[in-house]
């Protein structure tokens, strides 16, 4: 055996290439505690910042040159460049492992809480904070602020009203009952499928989640996922997923879930082909953009909250987008800041894309007009178990905020998949109960 | 290493040897070769290796070493902490019933690849013989290995999609089916076990034919002389001719068969009933952040495949074929 030698020799490589390498797992998050200051002189305020975003369309279409060019008014010393990420989550997990991750990100979900201060520089206290911003306590750890979200959104029923007209249906429904009589109603009248699942791009499902609050209207939604069964009796994501299961099984959903498409599931939307879909506010304006490319009327393009009422009234809970932090890393931590306050505060990106102000005292977009006189009320989740639900369900593997079983879901409505909703909402319950146990806060 | 020049046919060694004497002469040093030539003679190869092997090592054996580092602990992807477990995550694997119930999954892979290697094997003999338009039927089949595996996902996902091509197709020789390709776990991993035949005919293929045609042509003729068939030659000469790069195929498909991964995971996403293990892995990681979890259940199939390799080639040794 003459291989003897060379296989001793990679053997070793190998075990020495494993010694060296094990140095270099994540430092990245290695410094501790900064804070990113807002610059005293705008004028004076230098150096080029590098901006994550998801925003790829708006990196391509150069609005958020404009934008740059908008801040470089106030801000003539900074230079400001983006990167837009398509598969964020997964591309921004593997560079945070070194201290390369930009100026300004988007906080990612992977990082845990309690980890901000250890990647992100503070943008000041909660207290000081939280009078003029929305959304604070999302990433307030330790009394300080390490991230703000440029927009607000809210969880609704994207719909065509036109076609909802059609059906006989002007009122909003006020129970899931309602709501599924009034989808069968479009079924038999008009020639619209009812609700669109998208099951096929998977993140559009796991939009049910965020019916958590909005249903009983209780801003301890998040603490209540922490501490008890999410799916017990009448709990908000039962009376969700009971309701996206009951859609269809009765055959008010696509067809073949399946094979469904996104991006063509937005122009169908605008043209009636597609009646209803449950996503958010920040789906709206994407919806009108298609229906003006289609030719059709962007105003048929309507917002309905979830079909519940508490007190005799709908309940809708406004929450942040990703939000806008400075790296810990960064050497221009003062032109991060400015720029994170910058696009919060003035560049009108909320107003361009139709959505909630991040300001405390801003009034609601133009398209929540409906909301307003329908005395829609609405509440901001108290977000302080928030990482702890998050730990609970990575733990499990669950996943309230993962595709998967929600898919597992359509399934078992649609017959693909062995079982009942009880057994199947039981068993993930049972599985939740049982991490909430071992998982510390 | 220093054999090698024995193996050189003797007349450029000599060619070789005398360039050697011309250089010595040059130097005006005495005729055996002195110790630095000989040196230089044993670091050549190396020094030719080095590139490829600083390539190898850099992006392959050291991922894996820090993948089997990781492996022994609690590591979320992206934390600066983490934890030393043990063998925790490999006793999570193997005792957990639910991560390996989706190696059912790759029976549906297996039997494709079964499909597939006969039909490779068909195509490669009929097109070694001379027919008509055989380079235009060797690229037609050959063409789906040159096409990127995401964009076959998404061309496929429209090709089964309600109403989409396969239906159209069907509705053209009068089945109107209705059926919903990737509606139910046994359609849907029938269906994506069928794309994965197209995607790999053609490698399968390709082998083949270059191992059918390495034989030589007398003995075709010898055969065909001796009155056999077309049947008998496949049978006596291509057969045994091609062993060793059937064996090659059939553990290249077992190990494929058992870590599918990038048609299903475009088209499905491992929705109904269709996730692989390393889709379970893949999310385990990415969606769960249990890198060390995931990176056991990596190391376990990887385990699991050298172990199903060595079986078969156990069962199927791997002799020398002399066809003359």
């Amino acid at each position: 055996m003459h291989m003897n030698r060379r296989t001793v020799t990679v053997l070793a490589t190998v075990a020495g290439a494993a010694l060296l390498l094990q140095g270099c797992t994540g430092t990245g998050g290695s410094a501790k505690g900064a804070d990113a200051k807002a610059p005293d002189d705008p004028a004076e305020v230098s150096g080029t910042i590098t901006v994550l975003t998801v925003r790829t369309d708006l990196v391509q279409d150069g609005t958020m040159k404009k934008y740059a060019a908008e801040f470089n008014k106030t801000y003539p010393k900074v230079k400001v460049e983006f990167q837009a990420l398509t598969n964020y989550e997964a591309e921004i997990k593997v560079r945070m492992n070194t201290d390369d991750y930009g100026d300004v990100l988007l906080i990612p979900a992977v990082i845990k809480k309690n980890d901000y201060p250890k990647f992100f520089a503070s943008l000041g206290t909660a207290a000081e904070r939280g009078k003029k911003y929305r959304f604070t306590d999302f990433t307030t750890v330790d009394g300080k602020v390490y991230g703000q979200s440029p927009v607000g959104v809210m969880p609704g029923f994207v719909y065509n009203k036109r076609v909802w007209k059609e059906a006989g249906v002007t009122e909003w429904p006020t129970t899931p009952a309602e709501f599924l009589a009034d989808l069968k109603a479009i079924k038999a009248k008009t020639d619209a499928i009812p609700y669109y699942t998208n099951f096929a791009a998977q993140w559009p499902l796991t939009s049910w989640t965020y019916v958590d609050g909005s249903v009983h209207c209780d801003p301890q939604a998040t603490t209540k996922l922490a501490e008890d069964d999410p799916w017990a009796e009448n709990s908000d994501l039962r009376v969700g997923d009971t309701l996206l299961h009951d859609i269809v099984k009765q055959g008010l959903a696509e067809k073949d879930p399946t094979t469904s498409n996104w991006e063509e599931s937005k122009p169908r939307t605008a043209k009636g082909e597609i009646a209803t879909q449950w996503l958010g506010t920040w789906a709206i304006i994407q919806f009108q953009d298609a229906a003006k490319k289609a030719g059709v009327n962007p105003d048929d393009i309507g917002f309905m909250p979830f079909p519940a009422q508490t007190d005799g009234t709908f309940c809708a809970t406004v929450g942040p987008d990703y939000n806008q932090a400075v790296n810990v890393h960064s050497p221009h931590k003062e032109a991060a800041r400015a720029w994170i306050d910058w696009f919060t505060d003035k560049s009108g990106y909320d107003k361009d894309n139709l959505a909630i102000s991040p300001l405390e005292d801003a009034p609601m977009p133009e398209v929540l007009k409906p909301y307003e006189e329908a005395g829609v009320k609405l509440i901001e989740l108290d977000d302080t178990a928030g990482a702890k639900v998050k730990l609970i369900d990575d733990e499990s593997e669950v996943g309230i905020y993962k595709p998967e079983y929600r898919q597992d879901l359509v399934d078992l409505a649609r017959g693909a998949k062995k079982g009942s909703l009880d057994d199947f909402l039981g068993g993930l319950g049972k599985k939740w109960t049982e991490t909430q146990a071992t998982v510390s806060d | 290493m220093a054999h090698a020049h024995t193996h050189l046919p003797p007349p450029r060694a000599e060619q070789l040897d005398s360039e050697a004497a011309k250089t010595v002469s040059k130097r005006g040093a005495p005729a055996p070769a002195p110790r630095r030539a000989r040196t230089w003679r044993l670091l050549t190869p190396w020094l030719f290796l080095l590139a490829p092997l600083v390539l190898l090592v850099t992006f392959t054996y050291a991922p894996i070493a820090n993948m089997v580092a990781y492996s022994f602990t609690d590591w979320d992807g992206v934390s600066p902490e983490l934890h030393y477990t043990g063998a925790e995550n490999y006793t999570e694997i193997f005792t957990r019933e639910d991560l390996f119930q989706v190696f059912w999954v790759s029976g549906y892979y297996l039997v494709a690849s079964v499909i597939q290697i006969v039909a490779a094997l068909y195509f490669a003999t009929i097109l070694s013989f001379s027919i008509r338009f055989r380079n235009f039927f060797k690229g037609v089949l050959f063409f789906p290995s040159l096409v990127n595996g995401v964009a076959i996902g998404f061309v496929f996902l429209y090709f089964f999609q309600d109403g989409g091509t396969f239906d159209t197709v069907l509705g053209l020789f009068g089945y109107h089916t209705d059926h919903a390709w990737l509606g139910t776990p046994a359609s849907a991993n029938t269906s994506l076990a069928g794309v994965s035949i197209w995607r790999y005919l053609g490698m399968n293929f390709v082998l083949f034919l270059g191992a059918i045609q390495s034989i030589p042509g007398e003995l075709y003729e010898a055969a065909e002389l001796d009155g056999a068939g077309r049947w008998h030659q496949f049978r006596y000469i291509i057969l045994p001719g091609i062993k060793p790069v059937l064996t090659l195929t059939v553990i290249l498909s077992v190990s494929g068969s058992l870590s599918a991964f990038e048609i299903p995971y475009i088209m499905t996403g491992g929705a109904t009933g269709t996730e692989t293990f390393v889709i379970q892995t893949v999310k385990l990681a990415f969606q769960f952040n249990k890198t060390g979890l995931a990176s056991a259940a990596a190391v376990v199939l990887l385990l699991i495949i050298l172990l199903v390799t060595w079986v078969q080639r156990r069962l199927v040794p791997d002799d020398r074929v002399d066809l003359v």
